[in-house]
């Protein structure tokens, strides 16, 4: 019986994944440039959600410093392009702070893959660190949310200070070209896209497998019972700084892909705030559902586009009142949403043994 | 000599600065254990009731003006936890037990009350004249003048930590309160209004931060986004002080203020910030539960 019923929603989550993927990729024909080149900032920002959705939906920490590996990624790339819209040159910027020569951290990034590996191998190293020296002092719940904040704000600061090196506040702009290609080019920009659409389809496929496999499960374990994961035998501290680490590998990937559709990164957009607007994305899709954190990323930013292109003034008041609306009235976001209108009833939800249990909803696990 | 008077001068500055931010922080997030990311904005409420209060003053008692800092500390206090008031009884009792989803209302509750000064005041930094009397400084030595409102601001802190003190431990509301905070179930048997304890405990924490908002008037412009400029510092603050004691509080504020100037002494002052938010995230490693806490058998 149960396996029945698992094949039919199989079967219908991979129609709905193959009607999005054909959308996706017949977009191109069907928008403007100007809407294509949108729809591909909110594709590199679904891959953000992802990466938030594995470790607050599955891991069940809420990280406030997304931004920080998206803007090492994001970063990383610029400076590549930056070196090649430079021309052997220094850079503007630095010309204009009074440096010479280029600093010695810049010259690798000369290489297009030396900065596409440091962008995904960047965040992650860093993750991976901070969060092997948070978790192994049992740091969690909140305090870790506080402490990815910090984190936030120290790079934010370093890379206003360090103007010379980083374009201060102004960030890293006026690119030219990628690998040769010109970047102001509609058929560079669509190959763009189709990069990211082809990138953010492998990285859903993947966390898919990987939530639904046996480490998926230990990751679900930990974030309902840590301690009793701990008394099984499992070391949770090298789980949670794997997932801590990937989803910032994905963050990085996004900032890779966000910079050269975009044309500049600034501490602006990768701050206190951008980080915390970043976990709402995935609030708002549902937590705990790889689709629900896509979802969430594509309509916050498509409404936000809208509304902030109507009304300038009111976009605040309205993200404010989405951040209290999610939590009080659907904890469990649009998918939990959906789910209960289109049942109209209790979720219900199959336990291994067969038996009908009640389902909790997400806010319980928070 | 005198470099070294100036700098442990600074240190205290600072040090009273964040005293001031996090104390209300400590008791609202400490205490109530409630991440209340519209902190910031409560300090920002408090200092534009400063302005406010500066601009009655200047319109209708233009005599006694220079007494208007002395009104509007206790107003901005009243002002800001008459807001954080409204804010737990619509928003934050609904959420008692989930952190995580509080920490996300509330930032949407910030993001609207900025919105809304923005809206009143307009979005550049708005002016608050220093009275006179807090203008110029104390000559010490030659060359070397503490600033009467640096001075005025770490009486202030003082004050209100010994206020504060006073309040948790020598009366009868406060001694309600530590109880709801160390067991509710038993304080509400023995017939605490709990949930109207919830309610003052973080009018007060609010209140708290609209003085550090009238404080920081003294130092600079203010705008809208003051807030978010101090949050995670206080935050920081109270993490690293250990949660549910003021002692702590006050120990993290010194140290946090310490680090800053002497980092900043020996390099920049970004870098002296950067530097002394990691100290803090280093010294987690080796007290997770940070500089005092109240030691506890649970574990989940």
């Amino acid at each position: 019986m149960i396996t029945g019923i698992k094949k039919v929603q199989l079967d219908r989550e991979w129609i709905f994944f193959g009607l999005i993927g054909a959308v996706l990729l017949l977009a191109p024909t069907l928008l403007s440039e100007f809407r294509l080149n949108l729809l591909a900032k909110f594709l590199t920002y679904a891959i953000i959600a992802i990466g938030i959705d594995l470790l607050w939906g599955y891991g069940g920490m809420l990280s406030l410093g997304q931004g920080v590996f998206f803007g090492l990624g994001a970063y990383s790339m610029a400076m590549y392009l930056k070196l090649e819209a430079a021309g052997g040159e220094l850079p503007d910027f630095m010309v204009w702070s009074g440096l010479t020569e280029l600093p010695f951290f810049w010259k690798p990034f000369h290489n297009f893959w030396f900065a596409l590996g440091a962008a995904v191998i960047i965040p992650a190293m860093v993750a991976a660190l901070t969060g092997f020296v948070i978790f192994r002092s049992r740091i969690r719940g909140v305090y870790f949310s506080i402490l990815t904040q910090a984190l936030a704000l120290i790079v934010t600061i370093l890379l206003i200070g360090q103007q010379p090196y980083t374009g201060g506040t102004n960030g890293i702009t006026n690119f030219s070209t990628v690998f040769g290609f010109s970047l102001a080019d509609s058929s560079t920009q669509t190959v763009l896209y189709f990069i990211t659409v082809i990138c953010l389809g492998c990285i859903y496929l993947f966390c898919r497998w990987l939530t639904n496999s046996r480490f998926g499960k230990i990751m679900i374990a930990i974030r309902d019972a840590e301690n009793r994961i701990r008394f099984c035998g499992y070391n949770p501290v090298m789980f949670k700084a794997f997932i801590f680490a990937f989803s910032a590998c994905l963050a990085g990937l996004a900032g890779a892909l966000f910079v050269p559709q975009v044309g500049i990164i600034s501490p602006a957009m990768i701050g206190v705030v951008p980080s915390i607007e970043m976990v709402i994305w995935v609030a708002v899709g549902g937590r705990g559902t790889l689709y629900g954190a896509v979802l969430g990323a594509l309509l916050v930013n498509g409404a936000k586009s809208y509304l902030s292109e109507s009304f300038p003034d009111a976009w605040l008041y309205l993200l404010g009142l989405l951040f209290i609306a999610v939590v009080l009235l659907i904890p469990d976001g649009m998918v939990g949403l959906f789910r209960r209108l289109r049942k109209n009833q209790k979720t219900t939800w199959y336990s291994p043994s067969g038996v009908v249990i009640q389902m909790r909803s997400h806010a319980e696990f928070s | 000599m005198d470099v070294w008077l100036l700098q442990i001068f600074n240190s205290l500055s600072v040090s009273s600065i964040l005293l001031l931010i996090a104390l209300g922080l400590a008791i609202t997030f400490g205490l109530m254990n409630v991440i209340n990311m519209a902190h910031g904005e409560l300090i920002m409420i408090g200092a534009y009731v400063t302005y406010v209060v500066q601009i009655v003053f200047a319109r209708y008692a233009v005599r006694s003006f220079e007494l208007y800092y002395l009104v509007a500390i206790p107003i901005s206090f009243l002002v800001a936890a008459f807001v954080g008031f409204l804010l737990e009884r619509g928003l934050i009792r609904f959420l008692y037990g989930r952190p995580l989803d509080t920490l996300l209302a509330t930032w949407g509750i910030s993001l609207i009350l900025q919105q809304i000064a923005r809206d009143i005041f307009g979005a550049p930094n708005v002016e608050v004249s220093t009275p006179h009397w807090l203008k110029g400084g104390l000559e010490l030595l030659d060359g070397l003048q503490l600033p009467y409102n640096r001075i005025f601001i770490i009486v202030l802190a003082i004050v209100c930590l010994i206020s504060i003190y006073f309040y948790m431990y020598r009366s009868a509301s406060g001694c309600k309160m530590r109880a709801v905070v160390q067991n509710r179930a038993m304080a509400a048997c023995l017939g605490i209004p709990t949930s109207k304890v919830d309610a003052y405990t973080f009018a007060i924490g609010s209140g708290l931060a609209g003085v550090a908002g009238c404080a920081l008037c003294l130092l600079g412009p203010i705008g809208p986004s003051i807030g978010t400029y101090y949050i995670v510092d206080a935050f920081m603050v109270v993490v690293l002080g250990g949660v549910g004691k003021l002692i702590g509080t006050f120990a993290a504020a010194v140290v946090i203020g310490v680090l800053n100037t002497t980092f900043e002494f020996g390099s920049t002052a970004t870098m002296g910030k950067v530097l002394a938010l990691l100290m803090v995230m280093a010294f987690l490693q080796w007290r997770p539960s940070g500089l005092v806490s109240l030691k506890v058998r649970t574990l989940d």
